[in-house]
């Protein structure tokens, strides 16, 4: 069994109104050193799967397919033994 | 000449193009001239291959403010010092690209188009086309684009009061997102869009600068498209509560007189707002890009010209009163910077620091070289519209109530809720008749008025005839109007086509925009804002030529408009209008693709039994005659008769109907001009008397009431069953 860690964050580029929106929270609470702030999603999956490799294909590919949007966002991922 | 195709296929100008630039330049352009060259010269700019046609279509009218082209949107006088604007414009390249933000965008872009005139958005409709929801990857878009719509549009507060969705296999690499919005203002405090006055600066108010949607103007709506899925990081993602924001706050400054004019950022951002600005102002202006507010670091000046950053705005503000507006902003919490000012010597100089990085004559960006050419009709189409009826076989009476499920199952006909219920056409508690009727109603508060809003368009028609059907989606808007009882006040329109450099594709945008012409001179109505939407092809398989009418009607007396559906038993129902069964209505029917899986024959149209027929409409409304209006379009008269029954929950029952001609024809064939109405039995004498004052055939078709749809001999179905396979044949799909 793995647990997998999934960051997806929009790509460099690409606009974010709510990381924008909270960097305007945050410099009105008086946080004025804060410079730059980009949202993302953070996403734990469990998978019953031994295999490491078989493991890594499947969330990779359930990120390509379902909980990134390749267009926009890039994604990443850990895998933990549980 | 040491330019490279390269370049010139990314900003998408051809050679000949780039050596007209050189002449009249009288050297080579820099890179950021280059840059403001290809998007000022694309179509979507530029309108190199549509303008000569357009200039067809009539523009004027006793209630038209502005004329096409010199603002950002229409604007027609309806009385009582207000004054509504009106625009529709695509952005089909982006939602195919990313459906979702793409279609959201095209939403906050036609909003921004409407309030930087001074106007407060009331209504927004879309028109869309998909491919076959069999397709998984057609149902991604179409789900990402109805949800993109409502997102923006909800989080704005802007009721969506509906539009159009169609469904055909051209679509599938090319889907179609038209969106249409719709404001009212006073007409005092209507906003140029002009730059002018030496010495006003140029305020860039609203979101920061990022490299978003570089080349977006020439780059992809100029451009057919293949292995441009690589441009996909170039993606504008919208902001829409900060739209609402910018809504507020330069509606506050429309009522000021501390500003000159003010233009939205659209395609080609920057570049297009100031140059379009000052060109309309015939003056010139200065930038210093460094002064532009960036989100990301290390942009370049070409960057910061061309990026399509959403929510921003190019406010012209008179000299002196700066900080007025600043302080609007300031209270609105939204960024303001001066970012140049406007010049009187015809030039766009656009410095960085102290370095001018471009120095062009304002003339030179905004004449694009116009193309016009002679085109013969295509030998394909020819082979298209020598249809003959008799090639495939009538129905049997059997046969026509399952037939009549099937179209009501069609998702090119079903019903639309499974759309619409995801927009909120409510806030703002205006809306009198709701989407899924022929046309949207809202009451104008503070007034006794009402307006109609409906988006038409049928492309199979116009592939298989582009000038009869540029005359039948004028007709059949005006003709939703008249449903509605509201009298067509103007049209805004988007043509969108494959690429125009191919001869069949010219000629389909010239029968189409000439169609058009006739159909609106004939009924009167002039077109006051509009977009082209051209180079829609991918490998060569280019859309159906897809012409689309966003119609305004007006309702004098708010208590005297109709929806589509029956209202009372016992109520008699009458077709009025083209009564005859012609057998040659089946081509480009609904009927003929389903059933028969031929997309063959050729629409046709009578412009002034049309005419007639909506004064007759229009007349049994406001006098308070009939109950209920629905014209006959997709699908043909049984269609028609049976969606008035599922719009109204009331079944009908025809014992006296003799069918004549062929079956098929008669129940599913689809000529124009018919409308049918319920009227209570002691008014039907009322309902003759008019249409023959009108000279407008009227017949007699059966009575409301009961749970059933009957045409005795032909189809005996509960209204259950016809609702059920009506309701799902869209939703199923979601």
């Amino acid at each position: 069994m793995y647990l997998a860690k999934v960051y997806i964050s929009l790509k460099p580029t690409v606009n974010d109104p709510q990381g924008l929106t909270i960097k305007g929270a945050l410099y009105n609470l008086g946080f004025t050193s804060v410079e730059d702030v980009r949202a993302g999603k953070y996403i734990e999956i469990r998978i019953e799967e031994n295999d490491l490799a078989e493991a890594q294909q499947q969330v990779n590919e359930m990120c390509h397919k379902l909980l990134a949007n390749p267009v926009i966002e890039n994604y990443r991922f850990e895998l933990e033994e549980v | 000449m040491s330019i490279s195709k390269e370049i010139l296929d990314k900003i998408a100008l051809s050679r000949r193009e780039y050596q007209l630039i050189v002449e009249r330049l009288g050297r080579e352009p820099s890179e950021v001239e280059l840059g403001m060259f290809g998007s000022l010269w694309s179509e979507h700019c530029g309108y190199k291959h549509s303008k000569a046609l357009l200039k067809h279509l009539p523009l004027g009218g006793q209630r038209v403010m502005v004329r096409p082209g010199e603002e950002n949107a229409g604007v027609v006088d309806i009385g009582d010092g207000l004054v509504l604007v009106m625009k529709i414009e695509s952005h089909n390249h982006p939602s195919a690209i990313e459906p979702y933000q793409g279609a959201a965008t095209g939403v906050g872009g036609i909003v921004r188009d409407i309030f930087t005139m001074g106007a407060r958005p009331i209504a927004l409709l879309n028109s869309l086309r998909f491919g076959p929801l069999s397709d998984l990857h057609n149902r991604y878009l179409f789900g990402g684009v109805v949800g993109g719509i409502a997102s923006y549009g909800n989080c704005l507060g802007i009721p969506d009061m509906g539009g159009e969705v169609f469904f055909a296999d051209c679509y599938s690499a090319n889907p179609l997102v038209n969106a249409l919005c719709l404001g009212v203002a006073e007409g005092k405090n209507l906003v140029k869009a002009r730059a002018y006055g030496e010495g006003n600066l140029l305020m860039l108010v609203g979101a920061d600068t990022g490299r978003d949607g570089l080349h977006g103007a020439s780059g992809l709506a100029s451009r057919t498209f293949e292995e441009e899925r690589e441009l996909r990081p170039t993606v504008q993602v919208g902001n829409p509560f900060l739209e609402k924001l910018l809504i507020e706050a330069c509606l506050e400054l429309a009522e000021t007189d501390w500003i000159a004019g003010m233009q939205d950022l659209g395609a080609a951002g920057l570049t297009s707002a100031a140059v379009e600005s000052a060109a309309r102002g015939k003056g010139g202006i200065e930038i210093d890009v460094l002064k532009v507010p960036r989100r990301e670091k290390g942009m370049t000046p070409y960057e910061v010209m061309l990026s399509e950053s959403q929510e921003r705005m190019l406010v012209i503000v008179k000299k002196g009163y700066q900080d007025k507006v600043r302080a609007v902003f300031d209270h609105w919490e939204l960024h303001s910077d001066v970012i140049g000012q406007v010049t009187v010597d015809g030039l766009a100089r656009i410095k960085e620091g102290e370095k001018v990085v471009a120095e062009v004559p304002m003339n030179l960006l905004t004449s694009p070289p116009l193309y016009r050419r002679r085109v013969k009709k295509p030998r394909w189409l020819d082979e298209l519209q020598s249809f003959n009826v008799t090639s495939v076989p009538d129905l049997s009476p059997r046969e026509v109530g399952p037939v009549l499920l099937r179209l009501l199952a069609s998702p090119n006909i079903a019903s639309r809720h499974s759309v619409y219920r995801q927009y909120d056409h409510q806030v703002g508690d205006n809306a009198v008749v709701l989407p899924g009727n022929d046309a949207a109603v809202l009451r104008l508060k503070g007034t006794k008025k009402a307006i109609s809003l409906t988006t038409d368009g049928n492309g199979r028609y116009c592939y298989l005839n582009p000038y009869v059907s540029g005359a039948i989606t004028v007709a059949e808007a005006a003709r939703n109007s008249a449903c509605s009882g509201a009298q067509p006040l103007a049209i805004t329109d988007c043509l969108n086509l494959g690429n125009p450099e191919r001869d069949d594709i010219y000629y389909q945008l010239k029968e189409c925009i000439a169609g058009m012409a006739r159909a609106c001179r004939k009924l009167r109505i002039p077109v006051i804002s509009g977009n082209v939407s051209l180079y829609n092809e991918t490998r060569d398989e280019a859309i159906y030529p897809t012409p689309v009418v966003g119609m305004v009607g007006l309702i004098e007396d708010v208590t005297r408009h109709c929806a589509s559906g029956f209202k009372e038993e016992g109520d008699l129902v009458f077709l009025l209008g083209d009564n005859r069964t012609v057998d040659s209505s089946l081509g480009g029917s609904e009927y003929l693709e389903l059933v028969h899986s031929l997309v063959k024959g050729s629409p046709s149209i009578d412009l002034d039994l049309e005419k007639r027929l909506h004064r007759c409409c229009l007349e049994a409304i406001k006098r308070g005659i009939i109950n209920s209006a629905h014209d006959c379009s997709e699908g043909g008269l049984a269609v028609s008769l049976a969606e008035s029954c599922l719009l109204g929950g009331l079944g009908f029952n025809s014992r006296s109907w003799n069918l004549e001609g062929r079956l098929d024809a008669a129940l599913f064939g689809e000529a124009q001009s018919r409308i049918v109405v319920s009227v209570a039995p002691k008014l039907a004498a009322k309902l003759e008397a008019i249409a023959s004052k009108w000279q407008v055939p009227v017949r007699k078709l059966g009575v409301v009431g009961g749970g059933r749809f009957i045409i005795e001999g032909y189809i005996d179905l509960s209204l259950e069953e016809a609702r059920e396979v009506w309701w799902g044949g869209l939703e199923k799909y979601q």
